[in-house]
């Protein structure tokens, strides 16, 4: 497909960007130095961890930064052959739109909630054509078509509330491109979106290049998403370009240190060798759990629908196992792990914890038994109260169990350093803290109960990738050492794959497939399953194995 | 249709918040010293003890307290709110009497509260930080600090004192007997000055409230979209920032409407103008209880109108609500 | 630097108490308002030694002009009335008022927010029709009655203007608790074990008091317009010199003497305007986000 890549002009050359940061911030220049083309009809990725400054790059081509707090202060930026540091202001928005448009990572936030989508397409039109009325819808109910919107006419008079995350993305690509536009910048288009969705997605923006011919700059964070798209591909640390070339170069032959670090972070989706749990006792039951959300009638909305969160939901998980449960968004994942915790009530079925009833213990014995079974959380900022030191956070459920305050923070301290922390932790706020830090603190306050079981909710899904392996590598180390029993909730099948014993494969409330990591991987026996298998990005790629694994 | 089935609802919904304040007014009367019979006996200067009792059997006063509750909720609802002493008529007579001044002098005040706070709100905004903004912004703070009565007074010393252009107090020239234009040009020359004190602090209130929301919407993603669109300032402001920016401030309308009501006491005293608020306090001052529960039950089905009404501006405003 | 972040720390942060202070100070007119915060203060403080006797006492001839007489600066009264003197005594009842009202119904509006907001279902569902109901009184028609019935005394004005202002802070607490019970922290505690109790003052109350103390300055600054505004009407505590009652005596000589009523009101407003300047650093101090551009 990159046949054209040899065209003389390319559509967008940077060169030697340079972007500030206001005083104060951690840093100078949140891009420095950055050269970069993308040819008409070229996917080029720009790939970075958060805080690489790989979204102002697309600020800065589209001259839409927050200035003037954060503007550029080097470098050219040419657009068709053209620089765009030249171009009156009003050019520049006749440029917006017309020949260079953006496709942005949230669709919920995206769109303006006040004004219909046919509404929101027409303005594109209404501003860069001199179309009537007629010709524009026509032109937008087109555009609706080219997206493989279900039904673009009632789309057209649809808010955007009143259609789904994956359509409202389909909604700003056929924005994007009502104009044809020779450049596309999309910023981490599918990041927001579940898996088959995003495949669904990435498959949309090659097709509709390949009949436009544009080209593509698209932002991510995500190696999958490169393997799965890009011609070229360009890597961001800290604002510096530290590697940049054809994507298989990129991806299986990576030469700076810090590319071959990331893509070693990445998890392989071969599981590794199986373990025997057939002898160890059961931990944890569950036995046709149920939970149905009611609908409770709002002042304005009226009449919802009750749904089977979970729907009949069983599971064992024996000493030392880790069961990890998959779904997309919706699927009732996340319901089961409130659900056997007791932090939401269960409306039927049973769940045992080493025999004993936890569905239906009393307050006393439920007390009692929760320091047997404990949480880790997704957001790791949001999980810790932000009010309290570290040694506090950890000691607390013990202190609540009734261990003296003074063994119980000399006990969290030494936890500190099981989950690798320093000891100077104890006494800092989680703010200071960076995202796998509080994590680790988060696993810290777990492990504090002593626990049987942990259960952890996307434990790694708001991390980086290369802290994602660290703390996933902690969280196996600990599981070994300690013997503990996990139930592991996450969306992400390459996770899945490296930690789990077993998986269970959650739709609409119920688990639809259950077996071992190896069986599942290999031979997924229920649709559901295989489309899901199918649709993780990247899944033919191979990551190499790299020898000076670094980190 | 949706808003009548909506308009029930709503209608519904107040219920029970009119019979708590209802309930709330009737314990409050029971705790004031002294009782009907009591201001009855004070007025005829004296009565013997059996008289009294008879007077309170005939009353009611001598039964539990519920059995009095219920009945005074019975009559409530057939708008009976029983005798002024001070005014000796009705009470449900002397609130319609009144009623019409306060009505009119909340609607003037509520309307260019609403229509200059909003504007000159987005006009700081569009242009924040620059001296535009922090004229408006100073003038804000300033009006949102003065006390209504000590506006109110100032404007008399410079509008009817030294200047001599407007009326004093009173809702019209007593002896004008005008009639038509000149009456109604009369009659809203005297609301000038009460409509300006009572609503420079709501127009400060809303305008930091709209300046905010303006800031705050231009930050959202979709107006980011709106300008990847190519979408110019102007438009960014009418179509994408405007309609967003106004729902919080429809929903503070809505929630300080009593507070605006309860202005108009001072106002109105102030003004000498005829209308419940200075109703309600000639009513403190003489003691006219009865008269009192009848304005706070009267200004609260005020309220509830209101909230309806903007409420329904506010579904109106905001595609994502449906009303059914 | 997030690929070898295991064990090293951030360097250590400055206290809190001056990072707040660092923010606050940026905000020009949050210092002024401080400032002239202090100047209340300091005016409250040293009212007994200006005027140890009586500021409703008669200080010399009635009705003199300011900056004519220097026993009495700012003029008097048409009863000869000291009226720098009761700017004095009166910024100690405008303060008290504020603060003691204001503690009563950010008092009754965090414990009320608190349990709705927590705990949802019917308990909400009665708790905010109760707050609608006081919500929908006028609140000064209310403050009216409750002094009518309660009496003028100076106790009997700062409860009822503490139990006619309670209804926004709880609105504003619930809320907060609603947002914040969701909280995966909230979450993690109750997994530990923490009883309702606890989570509600241990653990969610410190998250959720910074907008309620950011909103208790616009109580303040609404207290002290709602006893100002009693008092001018003669409905105050006759007992205390008031801004308010002041204004109100000063009504009757405006035409020429406007000034009797000019001062006091300046007074007001300087004082209102300190507490909503001060709000304003708070909010800005405290919310982070809202960024200065």
């Amino acid at each position: 497909m990159s046949d054209v890549a040899d065209t003389p002009t390319p559509i967008l050359e940077i060169e030697n960007l340079r972007v500030s940061l206001p005083k104060g911030a951690d840093r100078p220049y949140a891009l420095d130095g950055l050269n970069l083309t993308v040819n008409p009809g070229e996917i080029v990725c720009l790939v970075g961890e958060s805080g690489s400054g790989k979204s102002l790059a697309a600020g800065a081509v589209m001259r839409l930064l927050p200035e003037p707090l954060v503007r550029m202060s080097g470098g050219s930026v040419k657009f068709d052959g053209q620089d765009l540091s030249t171009l009156t202001e009003a050019q520049m928005r006749g440029l917006r739109g017309d020949r260079m448009a953006m496709i942005f990572q949230e669709p919920m936030t995206a769109l303006n909630p006040q004004k219909t989508v046919g509404w929101q397409i027409d303005e594109v039109l209404r501003l860069h054509t001199d179309m009537g009325a007629k010709a524009r819808k026509a032109r937008a109910l087109e555009m609706l078509r080219d997206v493989h919107i279900p039904d673009p006419d009632s789309a057209f008079n649809a808010y955007p509330h009143q259609v789904s995350g994956g359509q409202r993305q389909r909604v700003m690509i056929a924005m994007a491109l009502a104009m044809s536009p020779r450049l596309v910048i999309a910023d981490e288009p599918t990041t927001a979106l579940d898996v088959t969705t995003q495949l669904q997605i990435l498959r949309l923006i090659r097709e509709l290049q390949a009949s436009q011919g544009s080209g593509i700059l698209f932002i991510t964070h995500d190696f999958g998403v490169v393997a799965e798209i890009a011609d070229k591909v360009a890597v961001l640390r800290q604002g510096e370009l530290v590697e940049h070339g054809p994507a298989d170069d990129v991806l299986n032959r990576p030469r700076h240190p810090y590319t071959r670090a990331l893509i070693a972070a990445v998890p392989d989706l071969r599981p590794p060798a199986p373990r025997d749990f057939s002898d160890a006792p059961v931990v944890l039951k569950a036995e046709g759990m149920l939970k149905t959300f009611k609908a409770r009638g709002g002042m304005f909305t009226g009449k919802r629908k009750a749904v089977a969160a979970v729907d009949h939901v069983s599971f064992d998980i024996r000493r030392g196992e880790t069961l990890g449960v998959v779904g997309e968004s919706g699927s009732g994942k996340t319901t089961v792990s409130r659900c056997v915790t007791r932090l939401l009530e269960a409306d039927g079925g049973r769940a045992e914890l080493d025999g004993r009833d936890i569905l239906n213990a009393d307050a006393r014995t439920l007390r009692a038994m929760r320091a047997e079974i404990q949480m880790v959380f997704q957001d790791p900022m949001a999980s810790l109260n932000p009010r309290k030191r570290v040694v506090d956070l950890i000691a607390q459920g013990p202190i609540v169990h009734g261990m003296n305050p003074g063994k119980a923070r000399e006990k969290a301290r030494e936890l500190l350093a099981l989950v690798e922390l320093s000891p100077a932790a104890a006494e800092r706020y989680p703010h200071e803290f960076s995202g796998g830090q509080r994590q680790r603190i988060g696993i810290a306050r777990a492990l504090a109960m002593e626990p049987k079981v942990i259960v952890a909710d996307e434990p790694v899904s708001a991390l980086d990738v290369s802290v994602q392996a660290q703390v996933l590598r902690l969280l196996a180390d600990l599981r070994e050492r300690l013997d503990l029993s996990l139930l592991f909730v996450t969306h992400d099948l390459r996770v899945a794959a490296q930690l789990c014993d077993r998986v269970a494969v959650m739709e609409k409330g119920k688990i639809v497939e259950m077996g071992t990591v190896a069986e599942i991987f290999a031979a997924p026996a229920h649709p559901y399953t295989r489309k899901l298998l199918s649709s993780i990005p990247g899944r033919d790629w191979v990551p190499p194995v790299l020898k000076d694994d670094a980190a | 249709m949706p808003i009548l089935i909506y308009a029930l609802r709503r209608a519904l919904q107040a219920v029970p918040v009119i019979i708590l304040i209802m309930i709330g007014a009737f314990l409050l009367l029971k705790l004031a010293p002294g009782d009907t019979v009591d201001a009855l006996v004070g007025d005829m200067g004296g009565a013997d003890a059996q008289f009294i009792a008879r007077l309170r059997a005939e009353y009611g006063l001598d039964q539990p307290i519920w059995v009095q509750l219920w009945r005074y909720m019975i009559k409530f609802l057939q708008f009976d709110f029983g005798w002024s002493f001070v005014y000796e008529q009705p009470v449900s007579v002397v609130l319609m009497e009144r009623i019409g001044t306060t009505l009119m002098l909340m609607a003037a005040s509520l309307f260019f509260a609403f229509t200059f706070g909003v504007g000159l709100g987005a006009i700081a905004a569009r242009k924040a930080y620059s001296t535009t903004d922090n004229v408006i912004s100073t003038l804000g703070l300033v009006f949102y600090a003065t006390p209504s009565f000590f506006l109110s007074l100032m404007m008399i010393v410079v509008f009817s004192v030294k200047l001599g252009w407007l009326p004093v107090g009173g809702i019209k020239t007593v002896a004008g007997f005008y009639t038509g234009w000149k009456h109604v040009w009369d009659v809203a020359l005297h609301l000038v000055m009460p409509t300006a004190a009572l609503s420079l602090i709501y127009l400060a209130f809303y305008l930091r409230l709209m300046r905010a929301s303006v800031l705050e919407v231009a930050e959202l993603d979709y107006v980011r979209t709106a300008r990847a669109k190519g979408a110019g300032e102007a438009r960014l402001m009418f179509h994408h920032i405007m309609r967003n920016a106004l729902l919080p401030v429809i929903t503070l309308l809505g929630l300080q409407f009593s507070t605006l009501l309860g202005g108009s006491v001072v106002v109105e005293s102030v003004f000498s103008l005829p209308g419940l608020g200075s109703l309600a306090y000639q009513s403190v001052v003489q003691r006219d209880l009865n008269t009192l529960m009848g304005i706070i039950f009267m200004s609260s089905v005020v309220v509830v109108a209101v909230n309806f009404l903007t409420d329904l501006l506010y579904a109106r405003l905001d595609s994502r609500i449906e009303l059914a | 630097m997030s690929l070898a972040e295991a064990s090293a720390l951030p360097p250590e942060e400055p206290s809190r108490a001056l990072v707040f202070w660092r923010r606050y100070r940026r905000n020009k007119a949050a210092v002024l308002g401080l400032f002239l915060l202090g100047v209340i203060v300091l005016l409250a403080l040293t009212a007994g030694l200006y005027e140890p006797v009586d500021p409703l006492r008669r200080a010399g001839e009635p009705l003199i002009w300011p900056f004519q007489d220097w026993a009495t600066p700012l003029g008097t009264d048409q009863l000869g009335r000291d009226i720098l003197a009761g700017i004095f005594h009166g910024a100690r009842i405008s303060l008290m008022i504020g603060v003691v009202a204001t503690l009563i119904s950010i008092a009754i509006g965090v414990v009320i927010g608190a349990i709705a907001g927590y705990f949802g279902g019917w308990v909400d569902d009665v708790l905010m029709r109760v707050t609608e109901a006081f919500q929908t009184v006028p609140n000064f028609v209310l403050l009216l009655t409750l002094v009518a019935i309660l009496g003028s005394s100076i106790e009997n004005i700062v409860l009822a203007i503490g139990i006619v202002s309670w209804t926004a802070p709880a609105r504003l607490a619930r809320a907060e608790f609603m947002s914040l019970r969701r909280r995966e922290f909230i979450e993690a505690v109750r997994n530990l074990g923490v009883g309702d109790m606890a989570i509600i003052f241990k653990e969610i109350l410190p998250n959720a008091l910074p907008p309620v103390v950011v909103y208790a300055s616009v109580i303040m600054a609404l207290a002290i317009l709602l006893e100002s505004a009693l008092a001018f009407l003669g409905l105050g505590d006759p007992n205390y010199a008031s801004w308010g009652n002041m204004i109100g005596q000063g009504r009757s000589v405006l035409r020429v003497e406007w000034f009797v009523a000019a001062i006091p009101g300046i007074a007001i407003v300087l004082t209102v305007l300190s507490f909503s300047l001060l709000g304003e650093g708070l909010n800005e101090a405290l919310n982070p986000r809202q960024k200065k551009g």
